[in-house]
């Protein structure tokens, strides 16, 4: 090692891209999924085949707050966290709104929408910050603020009331264009795409999947760490208050006691291909995931299952598809 | 850029560091000029790592200055510290697992023409930007890791441990970067407990002991000893190198351990050995040429796809690690973490493999595992000051822990893979002390060493694995490091040539030896 020769430049060969092949392979999941969601779809028209427009129409309305619950939940999980106040947020964001939007004009609707997104943000900072700050675990947190978002949203109304402007309500009806594309889909894809394609492309995007995958590499990258956890969990609850004004324009008022949507979130984050060790997944695959889960519960309605027996049905298949999936990477890992 | 006031790009003064009750760093300073490269030296737990965490803005010092072109300087993460032109590369690559290289790159806002010129300079035939981190090997990582941080053109670069985990051939062109970055405007901080690697390309060495600079030398080829005795203190005395050599008897007792053929898939082709008890085995490689499959395969975590192992003169079939360790086959991993319960004592950490062993239901008997668990502790000297959690062990003790916990239980086979990566001079040698003490006492003994010196000084014989096969097996008495580079290389056995040719010939190996192996792949 002592002696240092010189010696010319030898050509390194950089590969940019890994081709149709790697695209394929890192969509894999997502891909599957579609997969999955079409043969659904023959299935379902093969069992009723009246189910056509209509609904499919349905289907898309009824999914939407779920979808964008899932999207929330995922930006949460892919930051390495987890978010159990989901629910919480859209009950407090969509009492929030219908109470603003009860007996207003058209045109205020417009600013508390804008508003109420705002506050989503706000408590999503929140959550985030306490976080941070105490260092206490995420679910811990989270698990807390789940009752005092809860209890806020009993503060602002404690029965179901308040209204929702005429335009938010017809925004996710009917179709758009052809009577096979629901307008509620379209929502959906426009607003998620939007929002997270410019995120995903960012430098905010790169942080947040980084901290997801390990924090300490990201901190000695420069990535600061804590800012991006805060502002994980502030698009988280951006995501859960539009979550809520989707149930707020579904229903037209406003229900403060939370669904089920935080563990049905977390169940279709994981169905929908994204990590719970962070770092991995996407948006398409959870959403996806919501679609699934309503579908397979429309079919089983259709074929007269109890509806017991269908959420029983419904565990099962999530337990049987994240079991196969990570059978299948193993197989991967050793060949 | 010129420095006006004194003589230095970078300068510590004083710096101090506690972690509760455990001191860091007492009182180090570092003073390094524009274009030299500078060691950083230091045994176990002197405190390098925490002097180069506080210099790129990782760890906040409790007291100290840090002055960079005569300027105070504190630097609060290592986001600032970049910005203010100081870039570590440390011992773990500090890569995204989930994200592919070319999001990595964007991460760090790298220049990626600059970026390519490194990797090439540092002699990676191929890289994919499209490649998951988590998917390549460490070395690649590496070279990746130190290739960006030479792309941001830093005026400070700090290299951990930078050549620890790399092959020898990478490793020599890290080391001609380092050496060829000297004079210039920008200075190298080099750590490094490679002797050799110091004498070739450091200008001057900073040598902490105890948290406390105790001296700055010159670096000459004869700068070593002087290095080692500042580093040790008063207690050196003389290494024990001398008394290392090996025994290389032979007994004529039926083999521990044989291997027959074994192969795993295109990785390892048709691999034989035998070891006797007594036996310290030495098997060198270059990086990916089968050594990993060949221990998974041995400690019981991968299946093979041929061939057959024999414990004892019985065959044997390994579903699980635990029916390895049945089977006396004991393995410690160069990744300390892969080993250990971080959150644990160290006295649970000792106590887990056996005490499963010894009373396999029903309550832990404290009383029988206690007097074993110290003995072990005692024996491999573990420094014990922070025994409540391994974590906040230092690298070497650590190392110490993963062996103790099996020779706690007594050991007949034990699989050794890299266990003194990253670990100082003394440790090192309390470890071949200890191989060797073990296969005195009738033990066997397989080592995969990256440090080819090490060979000589605990094995009694090598194997060596080229593509997947044993391409030569060297006694230690002929075992010396350009002979095992050749082999490695897979030349074959000449008589030997002038110092220059064959320095010549190796390179040519090189550029051929890393092409196969990623072909393979």
């Amino acid at each position: 090692m002592s002696t240092i020769l010189e010696r010319p430049q030898n050509k390194t060969e950089i590969k940019r891209s890994g081709g149709m092949g790697a695209v394929l392979r890192r969509n894999g999941w997502t891909l599957g999924l579609i997969g999955i969601l079409a043969a659904l779809f023959v299935v379902a028209r093969l069992i009723n085949p009246n189910y056509g427009p209509p609904g499919i129409q349905g289907l898309a309305i009824s999914v939407l707050p779920l979808a964008f619950a899932a999207v929330a939940q995922a930006i949460a999980v892919i930051a390495r966290g987890i978010d159990l106040s989901v629910g919480s947020m859209m009950a407090l964001t969509s009492v929030v709104a219908a109470t603003l939007m009860d007996e207003r004009s058209e045109g205020f609707a417009v600013v508390v929408v804008i508003g109420v997104i705002l506050l989503g943000f706000i408590l999503g900072v929140i959550n985030g910050s306490l976080i941070v700050i105490t260092r206490v675990p995420d679910i811990v947190v989270t698990l807390a603020m789940l009752f005092v978002w809860a209890g806020a949203a009993l503060l602002v109304l404690n029965t179901p009331g308040g209204g929702s402007a005429e335009w938010l309500r017809n925004l996710t009806l009917g179709s758009f264009l052809n009577q096979w594309i629901p307008k509620a889909a379209l929502v959906l894809f426009v607003v998620v795409a939007v929002i997270w394609i410019p995120i995903r492309r960012s430098r905010l995007g790169l942080s947040l999947y980084a901290i997801g995958s390990d924090p300490l590499a990201a901190y000695r990258s420069g990535v600061s760490v804590n800012r991006t956890k805060i502002l994980a969990y502030g698009l988280t609850g951006l995501f859960s208050a539009i979550a809520g004004l989707t149930l707020t324009a579904s229903t037209g008022i406003g229900t403060p006691v939370p669904g089920p949507y935080t563990l049905m979130s977390v169940a279709a984050v994981v169905l929908g291909g994204v990590s719970l060790a962070g770092g991995k997944g996407g948006m398409l695959g959870p959403i996806i995931a919501v679609v699934i889960l309503s579908l397979l519960r429309a079919i089983m309605t259709f074929l007269g299952v109890d509806t017991n027996l269908a959420t029983v049905a419904q565990g099962l298949i999530l337990v049987g598809v994240v079991m196969v999936s990570s059978l299948l990477q193993l197989r991967r890992q050793k060949v | 850029m010129t420095t006006t006031t004194t003589d230095f790009l970078l300068e510590a003064t004083d710096v101090a560091k506690t972690y509760g009750a455990v001191v860091a760093l007492k009182s180090a300073s570092l003073q390094v000029r524009p274009g030299e490269a500078h060691a950083l030296m230091g045994a176990n737990g002197a405190g390098k790592s925490t002097l180069v965490k506080i210099l790129t803005g990782a760890v906040r010092p409790d007291s100290g200055t840090i002055t960079v072109r005569d300027q105070i300087r504190t630097a609060h993460s290592p986001a600032e510290a970049r910005r203010g032109g100081l870039v570590s590369v440390y011992q773990e690559p500090a890569l995204i697992p989930d994200l592919d290289v070319a999001d990595n790159l964007r991460l760090t806002d790298t220049p990626l023409d600059r970026f390519t010129h490194w990797v090439g300079e540092l002699g990676l035939d191929s890289l994919d930007l499209s490649a998951m981190a988590r998917s390549l090997p460490l070395a690649t990582l590496r070279i990746i890791d130190l290739a960006r941080a030479l792309a941001i053109e830093p005026d400070v670069l700090m290299l951990d441990e930078m050549t620890a985990a790399l092959p020898a051939n990478l490793t020599e062109r890290v080391l001609e970067v380092v050496y060829n970055r000297r004079g210039g405007d920008s200075s190298i901080i080099f750590i490094s407990h490679r002797m050799a690697e110091i004498a070739s390309v450091c200008d001057r060495a900073t040598v902490l002991r105890e948290g406390v600079t105790v001296g700055v030398v010159d670096v000459t080829p004869d700068s070593a000893n002087q290095i080692v005795e500042l580093m040790l203190g008063e207690s050196v005395a003389d290494m024990p190198e001398r008394e290392l050599q090996t025994s290389a008897k032979r007994t004529s007792e039926a083999p521990r351990l044989e291997v027959e053929d074994l192969g795993s898939g295109t990785r390892l082709k048709d691999v034989s050995f035998q070891i006797q008890p007594g036996e310290v085995l030495g098997v060198v490689a270059l990086e990916g040429q089968g050594q990993d499959e060949l221990f998974d395969i041995l400690s019981g975590s991968e299946h093979p796809t041929g061939g057959s192992i024999a414990v004892n003169g019985s065959e044997v079939h390994f579903r699980h690690p635990a029916d390895a360790i049945r089977a006396g086959l004991v393995f410690v991993p160069a990744d300390r973490a892969e080993a250990l319960l971080m959150q644990r004592s160290v006295r649970e950490n000792i106590a887990v493999p056996f005490s499963a062993r010894i009373a396999k239901w029903g309550p832990i008997l404290q009383r029988r595992e206690k007097p074993k668990v110290d003995r072990a502790v005692e024996r491999l000297q573990i420094d014990t000051r922070a025994q409540n959690e391994v974590r906040f062990l230092s690298g070497g003790n650590q190392q110490k822990v993963t062996i103790a916990r099996w020779v706690a239980g007594g050991i007949q086979t034990m699989l050794c893979f890299d266990p003194t990566r990253g670990i100082d001079i003394r440790t090192k040698h309390q470890i071949y002390l200890l191989l060797r003490d073990l296969a005195e006492a009738g033990a066997a003994i397989l080592l995969y060493t990256s440090d080819l010196s090490e060979i000589q000084l605990a094995c009694d014989r090598a194997i060596v694995i080229f593509g997947g096969e044993v391409v030569a097996e060297i006694d230690a008495a002929d075992a010396d490091e350009a002979a095992l580079l050749r082999a490695a290389h897979n030349l074959g056995s000449e008589d030997r040539l002038p110092e220059e040719i064959v320095a010549e010939e190796v390179e040519e190996a090189q550029a051929h030896g890393i092409k196969i192996g990623e072909e393979e792949e």
